[in-house]
C-alpha cells in the first residue's frame, strides 16, 4: 500500500504539489537574481547579463536544475489539473447560495484560474526568450537590426560587433571567444520595442499580479501540505509568505517598466 | 381541566403579542428520494419569533405544512443543543447559517431580519448523497472511521492502570480539541472542493497525539486516508473554510499533522 | 411469576461478582462463532456491549434511529463519569461509591448491583483510557477529577463539557473496530418496532428501515434493550428530540416488567421555556450551582414588576430577594441535591414568584461571586484602591475562565448577559431512573431478552447522583451483560441460525404493518406533536415535580381520553414506503400516550415521597419528603396484562444487609 500511496492518494498529488510549487519559489528566486542585473545600465551591464546568461545555459549543474525546473513546472501543472478535475467531480451537483467569500479568501479559491494565466504567461514568456535563444534564427541584417547596431554602437562600446558577421546581428561573443546569442539585447529591444514595450510590460504586470495571488496563497499552503505547521511558527510563515507574495512578483514587474521608461535605449 | 380547553391555536401560536413577529420567505430544497431530480421551492412563512431556533423555525413551517394537508419539509436534527452532530442545512450559502462555532440547532431566528429571504439547502457532496429533501447520506464518513478510527485493544477488565502512562497535558489537551469533532459534515459543505480532511484529520489526530494510539498510528492513516478516496471526497486546497465553518472550532493544524503522518507512514 | 426473581448471588457483597463470574457458564470461542445477538440503541450502554460481544466472538447487530451510531443521547451529558479510583487519595473506595450511590438515590436500588457498579467502576475508566478517551489531565500528565453533588470526594473524571461524547467516541471506535472485521453489522436509522418471542424467548426484532420504508426482520439468540430513558413523555426534556420509549415499551407489552416509572429525575438548571414554540430544554452544568446564588424577589409586586419588565433584577435591594434554598437549607444552601433544588424553585413559582413571562424561572445570580473572586484576585495581585467597580470586573474574569463556554451558551439561546442580568433557570425532565426491570443478570422477565443503560430499572433508585449514568450504562455493557448473556447463549450453542419466516415473525410483522398503516389511514386533522405536547402537559402539571392523588387520578383519565383522540384524529402525511419522521413521531407518541398513563398509575400508586417521586400528600412539617420504608421498601414491577390501567404490581423487596437505612437530611 505504502508505495502506490506515495503517488495515487489525494494527499499524495498534495505533496507533489507543495514540493514543486516551493521549489517553484526557489527558482523564482534564482530567477531573480539574475533579471535583476537588467535593471544596471552602463558598459559592463551587457556583458555581465549575458555571461551571467551563458552561465546558466552551459553549466551542467545548472542544465540540471533547469530540467528540474521544467519537469517541477510540468507536474505542477498536471498535478493541478488533476486535482481540480477531481475536486469537480467531488461536488457534481452545486449549491444554488454558495457563499464561500465568507469563510475563505478569493485567492486560494482560484488557483486553478491563477495558475492558467501563469502558464500562458510561462508560454509567452518561453518564446519571447528562451525560444527566441534556442529556435530563433540567427538573423539576418534588416532595418531594424541596422537600427539596433547603430544604437548599440553608440550606447555601448561592443567592441566585437563590429568584428562580427555580417549577416548575424545580436551575437555576443563570449569571454572565451564562443558566440551566443546576445540575449541581454533580445531583452532590452523587446521591452523597448516603440509599438509593443510597453504591451508586453503590462503583460508581464498582469502576469505578475497572477503570480502575487498565486504565491499569497500558495507559499503557506505548500508548508500547510508538506505538514509543516506549527502555532509558534505559522505567523512567522505567514509573513514570509505574504512579503514573497509581493516583493517578489513586484521586482519581477519593475524590470519591464525600468526597461522601457527608464534604461537608455539600444 | 385547564389543557383539554385549549385550543390547536394556543398550543401552536404563541399568545405574547408584545414582540414583533417576522415574516420570512424560505426557498427551500425539495426533493422526493435519491432516485428523484428535487428542485428550490418557495414558502412564505409568518409569525416567526426572535427566540425561536432555526428548526423551531422549521417545525412551525411543518405545521403549516401538515394542516395543509402537504408534506413537511424533512431534516435531519436530534440533540438540539449543539453536541451531536446530527443537524446540517446549508443556510444562505453557508452550513450552519451565519452565525459561527454553533450548529443549526443553535441558531436563533435573531439573526434574521423581518423580510429575509433565506435559501435552505441540503450539504452537497458526490460523498453525502441526498435522501430526501435536506437529508443527506454521510455514511462515508462512517466507512473512514470503521476503516481504522479505533485503537486496538479489547475489553478485558484487565487494561493497565489508567494512570500508568503519564500522557503531558497539552498533548492530551490537543488530543481532545480534535475528538470535539462532532462528525456533522460542515467541513465538507463549506470546502469548495467538498473534501472531508478536516474531519479524516481531527480523527487522526485525536489518536496519533496519545501514546495509547501511536502505536497502530501508520495503518490508521493510510487505511483512514484510503477510504477517504474511495468515498469520493475532494482534494485539499487549503483554502481554510472548513476551519472558519466548523462548529467546534477545529483547527487546520490537524490537516498538517495528518499530513506528516501519512508521509511518515507511507515511506517507511 | 409471582415472585420476581432478582438472582443475587449468595456470599458476602464485595465477593458477590466475583463468585458469580467463576459459577456462571461460558461459551466455547468456536460456538460464539454461531451465536447472533441484537443491540438495540448504540449509546454508552449498547455500544460498549456490541464492541464487548463481538471482541469475544459474537454475531452482533446493532440499531439505532441515528444514522450514526455515535449520535447517541449519551453524547450530551456534560459533567463526567464517577469511578472509585481514590487518586487523589482522599479516602474514596467501591464502598464509599455504593454508599452514596445508594444514598443518593433514597434508598430505593438493589445494592448488589449497585455494589457491582462500584467494583467495576475503575475498570471502565482503565478501559476508557486504553480507547484513547482524552479525559483532563494535570500539568504531571495524570489524570484529573472533580467533585460533584451529594458526595465528600473527588472522583468524577471529565473531559471538559463533553464527557459524554468522548466516552461515545471511545465506544464508537471500539465498535467500528468490529464493524471492519465484520463483527458487528450496524443498522443505522433504523428503528426497532417490535421484539418478536419464540418459546417464550426472545429471539429477533422487527425493525423499520427510516429511509426506504422498509420492515424488516431481523433474528438472534438474544436480544438487548439499550434504547435510554423515556423523558421526552413530557413532550419537553433535555433529552434528544427522536428519543424515546418504543422498544422499551414494546418489549414490555411482549413480557417485560416495567420497573418504578414515576422516577424521574428533574434537573434543577435548565434554560426555561422560552414561548409556546420550544421543542427542547437545554440544560446548563450543575457545576453552576457552585457559585451562582438562587433567589426570587419577596415581594409579589416585585416579581409581577419583573414579569411584565417594569423591573430589573439589578434594581432590587438585597433585602427584597429571597434566596430561598440558603433559608430552607442552610447547611447545603444552593448545593442540595437536584431534587431537592428542582422542588424549592417550583414552590416559589407556584407561588407567584416566577421571574420570566411565563412566570417559570427564577434567578441565578453570580454578583456575589463576581465580588468574592474580585476580592481574591485584588488580594493576589496586591492591587491598592481598586474601586468596586474594578474588582467587580476582575471577579468576572475570574468566573469568565471557570463558567465562560456556558454563560456563552446561554447566552446564545436566551440573548441576554448574563455577566449583567442574572441567569434564569427552571427545572427540567433529564433522566429516568424507572425502566425494564432486570435481575442481577441485566436479564428481563422475558428470557434472552437484556436490558443495559438508563433504558433498565438501573442501579439509581429514586434519584441519580451527577456523573453516574455514564458510569453504569458502560459498567453494564463493557462489563456485565459479556459475563451475564454468555451464562444464558451457553444453553444455545446447537440452536443453530434463527428462521425468521417462522409463524411468530409472520405475526410480529403483520401487527407492525397494521399499526403504521393505521397511522396512515386515519387521515385526522391533527399533527402528532399537537397530541404530544398535550401529553406533554398533562405530564408536567399532574406527574412532574409533585404530584397528588388527585392529579394523578385526572392525569391517568386525561391521558386515556388523549389517547382515544389520537388514533382517532392523527394525521400522519405521506406513506410507510419512504423516509417519513411523521410516521416514526407518531409510533414514537402513541408508545408514549400509553407508559404515561401507567407512570401515572405508579406515581399514584407509591404512597410516599423518595427521591425524583415527590407526592404533596408525604411531606414533613417543613414541606421536605416523607419516605414510607415500612410500606415502599421494593422496587414497583409493572406486568402489562392489555392497558395500561390494568397492569398488575410485582414487588421486588429491597433488602439492606450493608447499609444502615436514614432520612436523607440538608438542612
Amino acid at each position: 500500500m505504502a508505495k502506490s500511496a506515495l503517488l495515487k492518494s489525494s494527499l499524495a498529488k498534495k505533496y507533489w504539489m507543495a514540493f514543486t510549487g516551493l521549489f517553484l519559489c526557489l527558482f523564482l528566486v534564482g530567477h531573480l537574481a539574475g533579471n535583476l542585473q537588467l535593471l544596471a545600465s552602463g558598459e559592463g551591464a551587457r556583458d555581465q547579463f549575458n555571461e551571467y546568461a551563458l552561465f546558466m545555459t552551459s553549466n551542467p549543474a545548472v542544465r540540471i536544475l533547469s530540467i528540474v525546473t521544467f519537469a517541477s513546472i510540468l507536474f505542477h501543472v498536471i498535478d493541478g489539473i488533476i486535482i481540480t478535475i477531481n475536486n469537480r467531480k467531488a461536488r457534481p451537483k452545486g449549491y444554488v447560495s454558495f457563499k464561500p467569500s465568507t469563510n475563505s479568501k478569493w485567492s486560494s479559491r482560484n488557483m486553478g484560474v491563477l495558475g492558467t494565466i501563469i502558464l500562458a504567461f510561462i508560454v509567452i514568456h518561453l518564446i519571447n526568450f528562451w525560444g527566441e535563444m534556442k529556435f530563433g534564427e540567427w538573423e539576418t541584417r534588416d532595418e531594424s537590426n541596422i537600427e539596433a547596431v547603430h544604437v548599440m554602437e553608440n550606447g555601448v562600446a561592443v567592441v566585437e560587433m563590429e568584428e562580427q558577421d555580417q549577416t548575424s546581428n545580436l551575437i555576443y561573443t563570449t569571454e572565451s571567444g564562443a558566440e551566443v546569442k546576445d540575449l541581454y539585447t533580445i531583452t532590452i529591444k523587446t521591452f523597448q520595442d516603440p509599438e509593443w514595450g510597453l504591451i508586453w510590460a503590462i503583460i508581464y504586470l498582469i502576469a505578475m499580479i497572477a503570480i502575487g495571488f498565486h504565491l499569497y496563497h500558495g507559499f503557506g499552503s505548500g508548508f500547510q501540505s508538506l505538514g509543516i505547521n506549527h502555532p509558534k511558527y505559522n505567523t512567522f510563515v505567514r509573513r514570509v509568505g505574504v512579503g514573497f507574495a509581493i516583493i517578489v512578483p513586484l521586482l519581477f514587474a519593475i524590470i519591464p517598466f525600468y526597461i522601457y521608461f527608464v534604461l537608455d535605449k539600444i | 381541566m385547564r389543557q383539554f380547553e385549549l385550543t390547536h391555536h394556543q398550543i401552536f401560536k404563541s399568545s405574547n403579542l408584545q414582540i414583533k413577529d417576522m415574516n420570512l420567505t424560505l426557498k427551500i430544497w425539495r426533493q422526493k428520494d435519491a432516485a428523484s431530480k428535487g428542485g428550490i421551492q418557495t414558502y412564505p412563512l409568518g409569525g416567526i419569533e426572535a427566540d425561536m431556533s432555526f428548526l423551531e423555525m422549521l417545525d412551525v413551517l411543518n405545521q403549516e405544512l401538515i394542516d395543509k394537508g402537504e408534506e413537511p419539509v424533512v431534516f435531519d436534527h436530534d440533540c438540539r443543543e449543539g453536541i451531536c452532530g446530527t443537524c446540517s442545512l446549508q443556510i444562505n450559502g453557508e452550513p450552519h447559517g451565519p452565525d459561527r462555532g454553533i450548529t443549526t440547532c443553535q441558531l436563533h431566528m435573531r439573526a434574521f431580519k423581518d423580510g429575509d429571504t433565506i435559501t435552505i439547502e441540503p450539504f452537497r457532496a458526490k460523498a453525502f448523497p441526498v435522501i430526501k429533501d435536506l437529508v443527506v447520506d454521510r455514511t462515508s464518513f462512517e466507512r473512514i472511521q470503521q476503516a481504522g478510527g479505533y485503537i486496538s485493544v479489547n475489553t478485558s477488565g484487565n487494561t493497565q492502570d489508567a494512570n500508568s502512562i503519564p500522557i503531558p497535558k497539552d498533548q492530551a489537551d490537543a488530543a481532545f480539541y480534535a475528538a470535539t469533532c462532532i462528525g456533522c459534515g460542515a467541513c465538507v459543505a463549506a470546502c469548495k472542493n467538498a473534501s472531508a480532511m478536516l474531519f479524516t484529520s481531527a480523527k487522526v489526530s485525536q489518536m496519533a497525539l496519545l501514546p495509547q494510539g501511536e502505536v497502530e498510528a501508520d495503518r490508521r492513516v493510510l487505511a483512514m486516508v484510503e477510504q477517504m478516496d474511495k468515498e469520493g471526497f475532494g482534494n485539499c486546497t487549503n483554502t481554510g473554510a472548513c476551519e472558519i465553518e466548523c462548529p467546534k472550532g477545529i483547527s487546520l493544524e490537524n490537516i498538517a499533522r495528518m499530513n506528516r503522518e501519512y508521509m511518515r507512514a507511507s515511506v517507511k | 411469576m409471582g415472585v420476581l426473581d432478582s438472582k443475587v448471588p449468595q456470599g458476602p457483597l464485595a465477593e458477590k461478582w466475583v463468585n458469580h463470574k467463576n459459577k456462571i457458564n461460558l461459551v466455547n470461542p468456536a460456538n460464539k462463532r454461531n451465536i447472533d445477538v441484537i443491540i438495540v440503541g448504540t449509546g454508552l450502554a449498547g455500544g460498549s456491549a456490541a464492541a464487548t460481544l463481538a471482541e469475544l466472538g459474537y454475531n452482533v447487530k446493532t440499531f439505532c434511529y441515528q444514522d450514526s451510531p455515535r449520535r447517541a443521547h449519551s453524547i450530551a451529558a456534560q459533567g463526567g463519569i464517577n469511578a472509585a479510583k481514590n487518586y487523589q487519595g482522599d479516602g474514596d473506595s467501591d464502598f464509599r461509591l455504593f454508599y452514596d450511590t445508594v444514598k443518593g438515590g433514597d434508598y430505593r436500588s438493589r445494592e448488589s448491583n449497585v455494589y457491582r457498579l462500584a467494583e467495576v467502576s475503575g475498570n471502565i475508566i482503565d478501559q476508557c483510557v486504553a480507547q484513547g478517551v482524552p479525559f483532563a489531565r494535570e500539568y504531571g500528565g495524570l489524570l484529573d477529577n472533580r467533585s460533584f453533588g451529594g458526595v465528600l470526594v473527588s472522583r468524577t473524571f471529565y473531559a471538559k463539557g463533553q464527557t459524554g461524547q468522548q466516552l461515545l467516541l471511545g465506544c464508537y471506535s471500539a465498535m467500528n473496530r468490529q464493524i471492519n472485521r465484520g463483527k458487528i453489522k450496524s443498522y443505522t436509522r433504523h428503528e426497532m418496532l417490535d421484539v418478536v418471542l419464540v418459546g417464550g424467548k426472545a429471539r429477533g426484532i422487527i425493525a423499520r428501515d427510516l429511509v426506504t420504508g422498509e420492515i424488516e426482520r431481523h433474528s438472534a439468540h438474544a436480544v438487548v434493550i439499550a434504547s435510554g430513558g423515556y423523558g421526552n413523555v413530557f413532550f419537553l426534556s433535555t433529552n434528544a428530540m427522536g428519543s424515546n420509549v418504543t422498544a422499551a415499551w414494546k418489549v414490555h407489552k411482549k413480557g417485560a416488567y416495567f420497573a418504578n416509572p414515576c422516577f424521574t429525575q428533574i434537573h434543577p438548571t435548565c434554560i426555561p421555556v422560552s414561548g409556546e414554540h420550544q421543542s427542547k430544554l437545554t440544560l446548563m452544568s450543575e457545576s453552576l450551582r457552585n457559585d451562582g446564588r438562587i433567589w426570587v424577589p419577596k415581594k409579589l409586586e416585585d416579581a409581577k414588576a419583573i414579569r411584565e419588565g417594569k423591573l430589573k433584577p439589578t434594581e432590587l435591594a438585597e433585602e427584597d430577594r429571597d434566596y430561598y434554598l440558603e433559608r430552607r437549607y442552610p447547611a447545603f444552601g444552593n448545593l442540595v441535591p437536584r431534587d431537592v433544588a428542582s422542588r424549592a424553585a417550583k414552590e416559589r413559582c407556584d407561588a407567584g414568584f416566577g421571574v420570566n413571562k411565563t412566570g417559570e424561572a427564577v434567578y441565578l445570580d453570580f454578583s456575589a461571586a463576581f465580588m468574592r473572586y474580585g476580592r481574591e484576585a485584588v488580594s493576589t495581585q496586591k492591587i491598592d484602591n481598586a474601586s468596586e467597580e474594578d474588582i467587580r470586573e476582575l471577579g468576572k474574569a475570574v468566573v469568565e475562565a471557570k463558567y465562560g463556554n456556558l454563560f456563552q451558551m446561554y447566552e446564545k439561546i436566551v440573548d441576554e448577559n448574563p455577566y449583567v442580568t442574572p441567569m434564569k433557570i427552571y427545572p427540567a425532565v433529564h433522566y429516568t431512573m424507572g425502566g425494564l426491570w432486570v435481575d442481577y443478570n441485566l436479564q428481563t422477565t422475558v428470557p434472552g431478552l437484556y436490558a443495559a443503560g438508563e433504558a433498565n430499572f438501573s442501579d439509581h433508585g429514586a434519584n441519580r447522583l451527577g456523573a453516574s449514568a455514564l458510569m453504569q450504562g458502560l459498567a453494564d455493557g463493557y462489563f456485565v451483560l459479556p459475563y451475564t448473556m454468555g451464562d444464558y447463549l451457553a444453553n444455545d450453542i446447537s440452536t443453530g441460525k434463527i428462521p425468521t419466516d417462522s409463524p411468530e415473525f409472520e405475526e410480529a410483522e403483520k401487527n407492525i404493518r397494521g399499526q403504521l398503516e393505521r397511522f396512515i389511514n386515519t387521515k385526522g386533522t391533527k399533527s402528532v406533536d399537537y397530541f404530544h405536547k398535550r401529553l406533554g402537559k398533562i405530564m408536567w402539571d399532574k406527574v412532574g415535580m409533585s404530584r397528588n392523588a388527585t392529579g394523578l387520578k385526572e392525569a391517568i383519565s386525561e391521558i386515556k381520553a388523549l389517547r382515544g383522540e389520537f388514533w382517532k384524529e392523527v394525521r400522519v402525511p405521506g406513506t410507510i414506503n419512504e423516509m417519513n419522521p411523521e410516521l416514526e413521531k407518531a409510533g414514537r407518541v402513541a408508545d408514549f400516550l400509553e407508559l404515561g398513563e401507567l407512570f401515572a398509575k405508579d406515581a399514584l400508586h407509591r404512597e410516599e415521597s423518595c427521591g425524583g417521586h415527590f407526592r404533596e400528600e408525604f411531606q414533613t412539617e417543613e414541606g421536605e419528603a416523607l419516605r414510607d420504608d415500612e410500606n415502599f421498601m421494593y422496587v414497583a414491577a409493572w406486568e402489562y396484562t392489555g392497558e395500561p390501567a390494568d397492569a398488575v404490581l410485582h414487588k421486588e423487596e429491597l433488602k439492606y444487609e450493608n447499609i444502615e437505612v436514614k432520612t436523607r437530611s440538608y438542612k
